[in-house]
């Protein structure tokens, strides 16, 4: 298997399947002449057109909500926010016509599209351009959430977002684009929506973390081991609906669970999280489950205070440690 | 001049004081007496335009625009009536005073366009072809009902038919209908799209946003504003720094028309133009399509914000009592048809109420489908 | 180096105790295991025994004065130490374990301390890697002078299925949190067999017969849906223990005789007719093993010896100490058994096994001269059996109106787990054993 990074992998994802689908094209803020502001998109446009490959104007909620009408007469658009942050603009046709659609109309008109783009997290780009946007989303039924965290993710997952028939957001992670790894070649690969993924077993903690969390859990989980400690990792990848099932038989094994995040702790996906082990795992628990939230403060520009902002590998050891009963 | 039309006589040529049009005055300076004679001097006015626009139109079709209109008539106050009787839930928009709208722009199209209305789409959705029964039984909420109960007077819906939705956000079907406009771009499949919205949502960004991607991405979507003056209770102008809203096309480049809503061959007319031009062309256009609306914003509308005097001044111009006149005048129809037309309506609408008196409410277990086209394991995203 | 006491935890709901006598002074040698003073606990006097040699250094707590569980009452060391440091932390109502296990009710053999039992893998491995040890300050701040049981979700629900009592068990989380593997622990430690102070004693298999002391064997066996619902039901309607009563009537002549005929051929054997109903009972509870239960939530536990409680009125309340397998035991051993433990308990002096885990209990209030009355069942036991007085009354045999002498019982019974026809069977066996005691040796 080839070795690619994320940018490539959601790349190839969004290249197969807009020539398998004649239905299928991309829309968004420089995806066309630039290459994509972030290189996605890169020699889509040369390859496909202007028909398939569209430059928007900057006009997030216009275009979102051209694509869900679109959607609802039987195309297919991937929708791309140049980050998730300017999708605060769009979530008036995000959540009342894209989730609820098919609901109001009695199952008549299903939209089957896919909002995609950067989130969580950048680089010293302060508070406006640097958070984590998912827990928003999860919230509205008829959405679903998708947060890869390795290429063959990136790549599986997103071609299976663009065949669903209902409307995805799916975040990639700014700061992981050039992350590598090994992706399958085979154009019919594709990674079910809704399926967890254990990146690591172990006995002693379960850690849940999503995106950027993934290789940083990842990470303390190899410090732990020195330590005696044996962590299992899980990787949700999709938010909502979330596999629930896989994290609570992780929990019944090994009875500590540390939940992983670079969203604000409160109302975030792993308060949600934590209340499904405490409903469905709760005589399993022997200790209480322990988030590592990013900071409740808007994301500061300097470069120390930032550092501090986002969970890394020693805070998510520390808790490790104290689910354990061993500091 | 016939008695079936309630206005009062006319004496053409008299009193000629005024020379601003009614629905040209706004609405902050509606007078407080009105000037019947006045009234009655433009009313027949207008009704000699009309009748001049009878040109290429048969009787099927003249009589089948006043029969649509007229369903929309009685639909609507009988809905006002079961409302008030405790029968249909939530909010119910009247389209009352607004029927050549919808009526005369959607005769300009074919069964394969799509209409895309706001929360006021009663109308909209019987002009479309879509049954009473299914849209009494939807304000009713009840399994038979054309969204099955889940939508809603809000939220009417039929696919096949091309009706594509009832949107309850102010102008958030504009950018929807720019979508469908565009998937017909796209595909290069020939509708059009007809988006209904109030005047009110052209101060939203999405009117702005969706105008400037239609007319730079040449999407075959006709934009119908109706402006029936009053953004719920705030008259336009209390709302709008430029009133002239045919005008904003400017902004875009857009093709735009101003057109007289209580006439429906003019609506008819100026839509057919707008029509060609997206079929031709694949070029959108604005149409203003000034209005009334007799009733409140909703059935818990107080009407503390206009005068008696200012409604009965549009109740002057209604467009069905136009529309008869005309019809009466040119003897496409006698009193005696017109009756007929009449009593088959009412029947139609009872009908409909007890299609949906006596439907059954949706199952239970219906609040959970149609969550997801593709659901993923459903029990996780029951109850716990 | 010096040495805490603490107030020990001696019964299994004791939350704080009274010093009845110190039996050392100040400045007297002490050795480990010697008696250090007998205290007053809610259920009886007992012996509380040094855990270190040295000598009682200072006494914090006087006679007649109480402490709750954990705190300091005094300190052992060697002569000239200096503890001022410890007596400094005397209001501090807790200790930490590493310094103080929690003293255990049985004399011979206090429980092994957490560092001798055999850790499990996980904590072997933290341990190996220099990581953690049990047992760190934050501990000592939250003293579980409350009687609350701080404990994880996961060790409330294993020391449940394994019948521990949580409150012989010290936690090594954050504040005391009982956790897994301190359940671990507690579960391979050895156990001091008969003195012992559970509740719920260790599994036998059927068959195996239990110490003829010890508490009774049990099997368990799930709930049955049916059993749970009907559980859940009453308990809605009755509170936690929803009982119902039946009421029958004895004709008691025959006992009456036989009582007189066995005290006749020796009379130190002093059987009562309560005696003779101890042994009734435990012949009908073998015969009718249902009723020989408990409910235990998830389970019915079905109990192979008749443990059979016995209240005794006491001075300022009442104690039910039990007999243990009286199903195998003979009149005169339950009559000497019966005398002896009355006289502890009227004393005092019973220890906290001999007056829990009965399987059935007895009130007999006869002697008061009450005819009939209701007993509240005392949880876990699945039924209680209210004796009334034994009188002359005239009752019609053979149609005819003689006099026999009468006695009514009421048995009170956990509808969670005893059905009306399933008691009323049982008191039925009952009633036909009391009227033809011979039928015990048949």
């Amino acid at each position: 298997m080839p070795t690619i990074t994320i940018r490539e992998a959601l790349n190839q994802a969004i290249r197969e399947e807009i020539a398998r689908d004649e239905s299928v094209f991309i829309m968004g803020e420089e995806v066309a002449a630039y290459d994509g502001a972030y290189k996605v998109t890169k020699g889509l446009l040369n390859e496909f057109g202007p028909k398939r490959v569209i430059d928007t104007p900057i006009t997030e909620l216009g275009f979102a909500g051209l694509g869900v009408g679109a959607a609802m007469v039987g195309l297919r658009p991937i929708v791309e926010f140049m980050t998730f942050n300017f999708s605060i603009l769009a979530t008036d046709q995000i959540i009342n016509s894209a989730a609820k659609m098919l609901y109001m109309s009695g199952g008549q008109f299903k939209i089957p599209i896919v909002f995609r783009g950067p989130g969580g997290s950048a680089f010293q780009v302060s508070s406006q351009h640097s958070q984590a946007m998912e827990s928003w989303y999860a919230y509205f039924p008829g959405l679903k959430v998708v947060m890869p965290s390795t290429p063959a993710d990136a790549k599986g997952l997103l071609k299976s977002a663009i065949r669903d028939d209902d409307p995805v957001i799916f975040i990639e992670q700014e700061r992981m684009y050039g992350n590598k790894g090994e992706v399958p070649e085979d154009p019919d690969f594709t990674i079910p929506l809704g399926v967890a993924d254990i990146k690591r077993e172990g006995t002693d903690v379960t850690i849940v973390a999503r995106s950027l969390m993934v290789p940083v859990a990842l990470k303390a989980a190899e410090q732990l081991e020195q330590q005696g400690v044996s962590c299992e990792v899980i990787d949700p990848r999709t938010i909502r609906p979330l596999d629930i099932d896989t994290i609570v038989e992780s929990v019944k094994k090994t009875n500590r669970v540390v939940l992983a995040e670079e969203s604000h702790p409160i109302c975030g996906v792993n308060a949600e999280i934590s209340t499904q082990i405490m409903e469905r795992a709760f005589d399993y628990l022997d200790a209480p489950v322990k988030r590592v939230s990013g900071a409740d403060v808007p994301m500061p520009y300097a470069k120390n205070l930032e550092n501090l902002a986002v969970p890394d590998v020693e805070k998510i050891v520390a808790a490790v440690r104290e689910v354990a009963y061993l500091d | 001049m016939s008695k079936q039309t309630a206005a009062p006589p006319s004496r053409a040529g008299a009193e000629e004081q005024s020379s601003t049009s009614v629905i040209d005055a706004p609405a902050q300076d509606a007078p407080a007496d009105v000037d019947k004679k006045q009234l009655a001097r433009e009313r027949d006015e207008v009704k000699e335009r009309q009748k001049d626009r009878f040109t290429g139109l048969n009787k099927e079709q003249l009589i089948g625009l006043y029969r649509q209109m007229l369903l929309i008539r009685r639909f609507e106050e009988k809905s006002a009536e079961v409302y008030v009787a405790g029968k249909i839930g939530g909010f119910c928009h009247l389209y009352i005073g607004q029927e050549a709208v919808a009526v005369g722009a959607i005769s300009a199209i074919n069964k394969e366009d799509f209409v895309f209305a706001s929360y006021r789409e009663h109308g909209h959705a019987l002009a479309k072809g879509m049954s009473a029964r299914a849209i009494m039984a939807e304000l009713f909420g009840k399994a038979t009902g054309c969204s099955k109960g889940k939508g809603g007077s809000m939220h009417m819906f039929d696919k096949d038919l091309g009706f594509l939705g009832g949107h309850a956000i102010v102008g958030g079907q504009i950018p929807l209908a720019t979508g469908a406009a565009f998937a017909s771009m796209y595909r290069n499949s020939g509708e059009v799209t007809l988006c209904f919205f109030g005047e009110a949502a052209v101060n939203q960004g999405a009117f702005h946003e969706s105008l400037n991607m239609a007319q730079l991405w040449k999407l075959p979507c006709i934009y119908i504003c109706e402006n029936n003056q009053y953004g719920m209770g705030t008259s336009l102008a209390r709302a709008m720094s430029l009133r002239d809203i045919a005008q904003k096309g400017c902004a875009y480049e857009m093709a735009s028309e101003f057109v007289d809503g209580m006439d429906v061959l003019a609506v008819r007319e100026a839509t057919m133009r707008a029509v060609q031009r997206a079929r031709k062309e694949s070029l959108p256009t604005l149409l203003e399509v000034r209005t009334y609306r007799f009733m409140g914003h909703s059935m818990s509308d107080p009407g503390n914000y206009r005068t008696r005097a200012e409604i009965e001044k549009y109740q002057e111009r209604d467009p069905i009592k136009l529309f008869s006149a005309s019809l009466l005048e040119e003897k496409i129809v006698d009193e005696k048809a017109l009756e007929e037309i009449d009593k088959q309506i009412h029947e139609e609408v009872e009908d409909a109420l007890r299609f949906a008196d006596e439907s059954p409410l949706p199952d239970a277990a219906e609040l959970y489908t149609e969550v997801y086209a593709n659901p993923i394991d459903p029990s996780r995203n029951r109850d716990r | 180096m010096a040495t805490k006491v603490i107030m020990p935890k001696l019964s299994p709901t004791m939350e704080e105790g009274q010093i009845a006598r110190w039996l050392k002074k100040e400045g007297d040698k002490v050795a480990m295991g010697e008696p250090l003073a007998e205290i007053d606990t809610d259920k009886a006097t007992m012996e509380m025994q040094a855990l270190a040699n040295g000598v009682l250094r200072k006494i914090l707590i006087g006679e007649g004065e109480s402490a709750p569980l954990g705190q300091l009452i005094a300190v052992i060391g060697e002569p000239n130490e200096d503890i001022a440091s410890l007596l400094s932390e005397a209001p501090a109502a807790a200790t930490a374990k590493k310094e103080e296990p929690p003293a255990a009710p049985e004399k011979e053999e206090p429980p092994p301390a957490p560092a001798q039992q055999p850790a499990p893998p996980q904590q072997a491995q933290a341990a190996a890697a220099g990581a953690g040890t049990v047992g760190n300050g934050r501990q000592a701040a939250a003293a579980p002078s409350t009687g609350r049981v701080i404990v994880s979700p996961l060790a409330a629900r294993m020391a449940a299925e394994s019948g521990l009592d949580l409150r012989s068990i010290q936690g090594s989380g954050p504040g005391g949190r009982i956790v897994k593997k301190d359940i671990e622990a507690a579960m391979s430690a050895p156990k001091p067999a008969p003195a012992a102070p559970q509740r719920y004693p260790r599994p036998v298999e059927p068959g195996q017969s239990a110490p003829a002391f010890g508490a009774s064997a049990y099997r368990d066996e799930p709930a049955s849906q049916i059993r749970q619902t009907i559980a859940k039901r009453l308990v809605t309607s009755l509170g936690p223990v929803p009982h119902f009563f039946l009421t029958t009537d004895i004709e008691m002549d025959r006992a009456a005789e036989m009582r007189k005929g066995i005290n006749a051929l020796d009379p130190d054997l002093k059987i009562s007719v309560n005696d003779i109903i101890i042994k009734v009972t435990a012949a009908a509870l073998i015969q009718h093993p249902e009723v020989n239960a408990s409910f235990q939530d998830r389970f019915v536990r079905y109990y192979e010896h008749a443990d059979i409680g016995v209240a005794v009125a006491i001075e300022d309340g009442l104690i039910t100490p039990v007999v243990r397998a009286a199903n195998q035991k003979s009149l005169s051993q339950i009559a000497a058994e019966v005398r002896e433990l009355a006289e502890r308990a009227r004393s005092k002096k019973l220890k906290p096994e001999e007056y829990t885990g009965a399987t059935f209990s007895i009130s007999n209030l006869g002697m008061f001269g009450i005819d009939e009355f209701t007993a509240v069942i005392n949880p876990p036991e699945g039924a209680i059996l209210a004796v009334g007085a034994m009188t002359s009354k005239p009752v019609v045999r053979d149609n005819e109106i003689v006099v026999r002498q009468m006695m009514r019982v009421t048995m009170s019974c956990d509808h969670r787990v005893i059905d009306g026809a399933t008691g009323a069977k049982f008191l039925q066996t009952f009633k036909k054993i009391l009227e033809n005691p011979l039928y015990l040796v048949v």
